[in-house]
């Protein structure tokens, strides 16, 4: 009873403190959610935003490249990649089993389909089952659709080259971002496996102005990543690529590579000696393009890389070739410029002799004696080597350089080689020995140290032809900083600083090369035509010709490997009266420019000359304006 | 040997019935409309929106239905059977503990439980209820000048400290918690002196090295550390908080709506049924659904309160008191644990969690306070049969 009663009151005591730390603690965990959800409240929402919401990038169309006619040399085209979501199939093998019923899953694949789907930590990321479906697939497949749950066919844009062969060291190719892309440019569109980006030519030298600008689309992820819902609100739609219009002629390359059939590697550049558009640019052998985009296989990388005939290399910006005796032109100019007359007389005798060495003429028992329109109507390389004695290296040197050799031309294509135009100075910084009078001989007839690219080539010859002006080659009519387009005005290209009489007499001797008597592409000039062509022979020699076979008998180029063989060369330009077009052709270890390079250079002008009539009489379209090819898409 | 309901000559069954405190019992089922309203909110349809009956709040439902039956049959229960039998409770609780104990280190890792076929038995719950029956039975026995002598304390240290330390091994630290502070509450409730307390503390201090070192698990230690310093690992052991805390603060003062929390919805939210569901209840309902929440426990608590101080006989005021507390227990280490101010050990919120053992557990130590209130005036002698005076 008392005791009861203390006991009691005890517990009442202790029962009321302990309710009363209940009521105390249960009050402060309702103040410290006040904390969370009140004063802490704007933090967390904002965290709790960033959980919930993703950006996926929207890719940009990328812009088509065209030749000057708009016809296309490089598209997108819709590809479809049939995909399975494991998380939306209740059955994936029957699931499996129904598609393989409408288009074919060899058993491997079914096996790497299973396991990629087992091995996946997201079963809501969705596993390709085949690529590159054709229409007939992609329509049988949507047709039974109901019956193919957490199946899905997406639509993707690849790269198409419909010429990708014509084409390929112009425009280049698109192909996978890889760590130093990423290092170079910080666009988030790189970070996408789909994305593609211009490795070489026009692809990679307009690069920016051919991606676009990629959009964007804020989403609701849930804890896995999954796409739950879109924001449309938020959607910044992406700003597809710019369409490049090149100056090419699409057609004209393609009748120049089919000419080209029968050499194992050559390079032709045309181009419009007033403007500068390059119409053609070829190299052969030349590779598919198509085969870029997707992934070339090793096997296919390899054989393009091990080819004897570099189908890789692009041959007219980087393919540096003694250029011979189109060379001489170069010489013939700085003599007139340096005020020796055109009637300067020469006798040849077959070689001269310079000091302890011998200096042979390609003809070995001698031209006679040359004036010096015949000088290069005949090719004498005894008139050039007293010519180049008499100016000196640094002269010659002097005008090549005028002439754009020595320095890449500023092509708008990537890869290009600058050539070699050698002095005094250059020899002592480069071989390490001072310039020998024999050097200049050899200068003289375009051999020894100087080097020129097949364009570099034809831009000489252009600038020779256009009346003194320093014209450059270029690929598109339109100007690009970055990635802004504006149209180009024709350019005004500054003068060479050389006498139009110069010009003149160095024009004729390079019309009687192609059409005197005694001219050494005589066999090349243009017969029924309106157009007369001129030009000037190469033939470089890539071997030393001993005493000893001199004595015997100088070999053949037939009679020597592919590889010894001197390299045929060609420049040419027509019409005579106004000049509007150079071309070069550099035919590998061909034999002679007479043989091998001039007849390529007669039909690609024919060509071109039929063309033009074409265009006149409107059986070729007009320049096609980019929305026409929009439209058509 | 007395019936299980009813002796001669006091309250007839259908006479206990009627002495239940209906208010009582609707505070429960208010309680449990939450959580199935909430397990509803969990669940998505088959089309992906938001609400659905299925997987958790039918069942749920169900389950609530069968815990009513139970609490209302302990309520109308003799008093004295459970004074008597409160010993085996406790006996069969520990028994069944080192049984899942010896059959966990046969099979593979933690084991807490027996497949009883129709449902899960888990000793841990079973032994929440009995210690409270055990100690109070103790405590109602034991005079109150004997209370404070210190050898008769060391009877119910051995009834606490036993199961806590099997629980701990389970390795089960929530409940080992619980069963701790629950069994300290009742030695507080039952007169036993302040400075024994203080005492107390000083040793379970000295202890923590030492269960440090031999008692946890690797991860138990890794919750500990990453609860004292969240941000360390925010997607690793330390992510359950951090999103935790998220959705609560982005729930505000009212709340995103029903059916319209985003963090649990997406996923973010981990064990959203059971030990986070108060998480969703404040991002959805914000502060003012949670606050409304804690209130309805704190008056469900005080009518345990006030049944235990309105109880004639000792036991039953300690039973009402120790039970009140082991939900109190409940509620405050789930509450507190979602809102980061305790580590995550796994407590689920009486009555809105999802889950049928610790609703069957919450709902017979319900039984036994409106037992203790249906035998409110009933007299016990500490002998426990009989009337004192």
């Amino acid at each position: 009873m008392a005791r009861e009663r203390g006991r009691g009151e005890v517990f009442g005591r202790r029962a009321a403190l302990l309710a009363g730390g209940k009521f105390v603690i249960l009050s402060a965990l309702g103040v410290r959610l006040y904390s969370l959800q009140v004063l802490e409240a704007q933090r967390y929402r904002d965290m709790a935003e960033d959980n919930r919401v993703n950006f996926r990038l929207l890719e940009p169309t990328r812009g088509y490249i065209v030749d000057r006619y708009g016809a296309p040399l490089a598209v997108n085209v819709q590809s479809y990649r049939l995909e399975i979501r494991a998380d939306l199939t209740p059955d994936l093998p029957a699931t499996l089993d129904a598609l393989g019923r409408l288009i074919e899953i060899p058993a491997k694949e079914r096996a790497r389909i299973l396991q990629a789907v087992k091995k996946s930590r997201r079963i809501f990321l969705p596993v390709t089952v085949k690529e590159n479906l054709t229409w007939e697939q992609v329509s049988r497949v949507e047709v039974n659709a109901p019956d193919l749950p957490g199946v899905d066919i997406k639509a993707h844009e690849t790269r198409l080259y419909p010429y990708g062969d014509a084409t390929a060291h112009v425009v280049g190719y698109v192909s996978a971002v890889n760590e130093d892309d990423l290092e170079a440019d910080d666009d988030p569109l790189l970070e996408l496996p789909s994305t593609r980006i211009g490795k070489f030519g026009i692809e990679r030298q307009y690069e920016l102005a051919l991606r676009g600008r990629a959009g964007r689309k804020e989403i609701e992820v849930n804890a896995l990543g999954r796409e739950i819902r879109e924001f449309p609100e938020r959607r910044i739609e992406a700003e597809p690529g710019h369409d490049i219009v090149t100056t090419i002629d699409l057609a004209l390359q393609r009748f120049i590579i089919d000419r080209l059939a029968d050499q194992h590697a050559a390079a032709v550049a045309v181009m419009d000696v007033n403007n500068g558009d390059v119409l053609a640019l070829v190299s052969t052998p030349t590779y598919d393009a198509n085969l870029f985009p997707k992934g070339i296989s090793p096997g296919a990388w390899q054989d393009l890389v091990n080819n004897r005939y570099k189908p890789l290399t692009n041959k007219v910006v980087a393919g540096q070739y003694a250029p011979g005796s189109t060379f001489k032109l170069i010489v013939m100019l700085a003599a007139l410029e340096a005020g020796i007359g055109p009637g300067l007389t020469n006798h040849c005798s077959g070689f001269i002799q310079l000091g302890d060495r011998k200096f042979h003429c390609w003809k070995r028992w001698g031209h006679g004696t040359l004036d010096m329109l015949g000088s290069i109507r005949e090719s004498c390389d005894i008139y050039y080597y007293e010519l180049s004695q008499k100016l000196g290296i640094e002269r010659i040197a002097e005008m090549a350089r005028r002439l754009g050799l020595g320095s890449p031309t500023g092509v708008d294509l990537g890869g290009e080689r600058p050539g070699n135009i050698p002095d005094s100075d250059w020899k002592q910084a480069v071989v390490g020995d001072h310039w020998r009078p024999g050097d200049t001989v050899v200068a003289g007839i375009g051999q020894g140290y100087v080097e020129a690219t097949p364009l570099q080539l034809a831009m000489m010859t252009a600038r020779i032809v256009n009346g003194g002006k320093a014209v450059t080659p270029r690929l598109t009519r339109d100007l690009f900083v970055a990635d802004k387009v504006s149209a180009r005005p024709d350019p005004e290209f500054p003068s060479i600083g050389v006498e139009n009489y110069s010009l003149v007499m160095v024009k004729k001797a390079m019309q009687q090369v192609v059409n005197h008597e005694k001219g050494t592409a005589r066999g090349s000039r243009l017969v029924d035509s309106a157009w007369t062509m001129s030009g000037k022979t190469g033939t470089s020699q890539v071997r030393r010709i001993t005493a000893a076979e001199r004595r015997k008998r100088v070999l053949k180029n037939e009679e020597l490997e592919w590889l010894m063989r001197d390299h045929a060369l060609f420049v040419a330009f027509a019409p005579f009266k106004s000049p509007r077009y150079a071309v070069a052709v550099v035919v590998e270890h061909g034999g002679s420019g007479s043989k091998a390079a001039a007849p390529v250079a007669r039909d690609i002008m024919l060509e071109i000359e039929k063309r033009e009539q074409q265009f006149v009489s409107g059986e070729w379209p007009a320049q096609v304006a980019l929305s026409d090819i929009r439209d058509r898409r | 040997m007395q019936s299980l309901f009813q002796r001669p000559g006091e309250m007839t069954v259908p006479e206990r019935f009627g002495q239940i405190s209906w208010s009582l019992v609707t505070l429960i089922a208010l309680l449990a409309a939450v959580g199935i309203t909430m397990l509803y909110s969990a669940a998505v349809d088959s089309t992906g929106a938001p609400g659905s009956m299925d997987p958790w709040a039918k069942r749920q439902a169900i389950r609530f239905a069968i815990g009513m039956a139970v609490l209302i049959f302990v309520a109308v229960t003799d008093l004295r059977i459970w004074l008597q039998y409160a010993y085996v409770v406790y006996g069969v609780a520990l028994a069944l503990l080192i049984g899942v104990e010896i059959a966990g280190t046969m099979g593979m890792g933690a084991r807490r439980w027996i497949d009883l076929k129709i449902f899960l038995l888990q000793p841990s719950e079973v032994m929440k209820v009995g210690l409270v029956l055990a100690l109070a039975r103790y405590f109602h026995s034991v005079s109150h000048e004997n209370t404070g002598r210190i050898v008769y304390l060391l009877v119910p240290a051995a009834l606490v400290l036993a199961p806590v330390a099997l629980v701990l091994k389970q390795p089960d630290l929530g409940t080992a918690g619980m069963l701790m502070v629950g069994g300290v509450a009742m030695f507080f409730i039952a007169g036993v002196r302040m400075w024994k307390f203080a005492l107390g503390g000083v040793l379970g201090l000295a202890a923590i090295p030492l269960a440090w070192r031999f008692l946890l698990h690797d991860y138990q230690k890794k919750r500990l550390l990453t609860f004292f310093n969240p941000d360390n690992d925010p997607m690793g052991a330390g992510y359950h908080i951090l999103q935790s805390k998220i959705a609560l603060g982005s729930g505000g003062i009212t709340g995103r709506g029903y059916l319209q929390g985003t963090q649990s919805y997406l996923n973010f939210l981990p064990e959203k049924q059971t030990d986070f569901i108060f998480t969703m209840l404040a991002e959805e309902f914000g502060l003012l659904g949670g606050l409304g929440l804690i209130l309805i426990y704190m008056i469900v608590l005080g009518y345990g309160f006030a049944i235990a101080i309105r109880s004639r006989n000792h036991f039953g005021r300690l039973l009402a008191l120790g039970l009140t507390t082991t939900i109190f227990l409940y509620v405050f280490i789930n509450v507190a644990m979602v809102m980061g101010v305790v580590p995550v050990v796994g407590v689920p919120l009486p009555l809105v969690s999802y889950g049928g053992t610790a609703m069957l557990t919450v709902m017979v130590a319900f039984g036994l306070i409106m037992n203790v209130y249906v035998h409110r005036d009933l007299r016990l002698t500490r002998g426990g049969i009989d009337e004192d005076e």
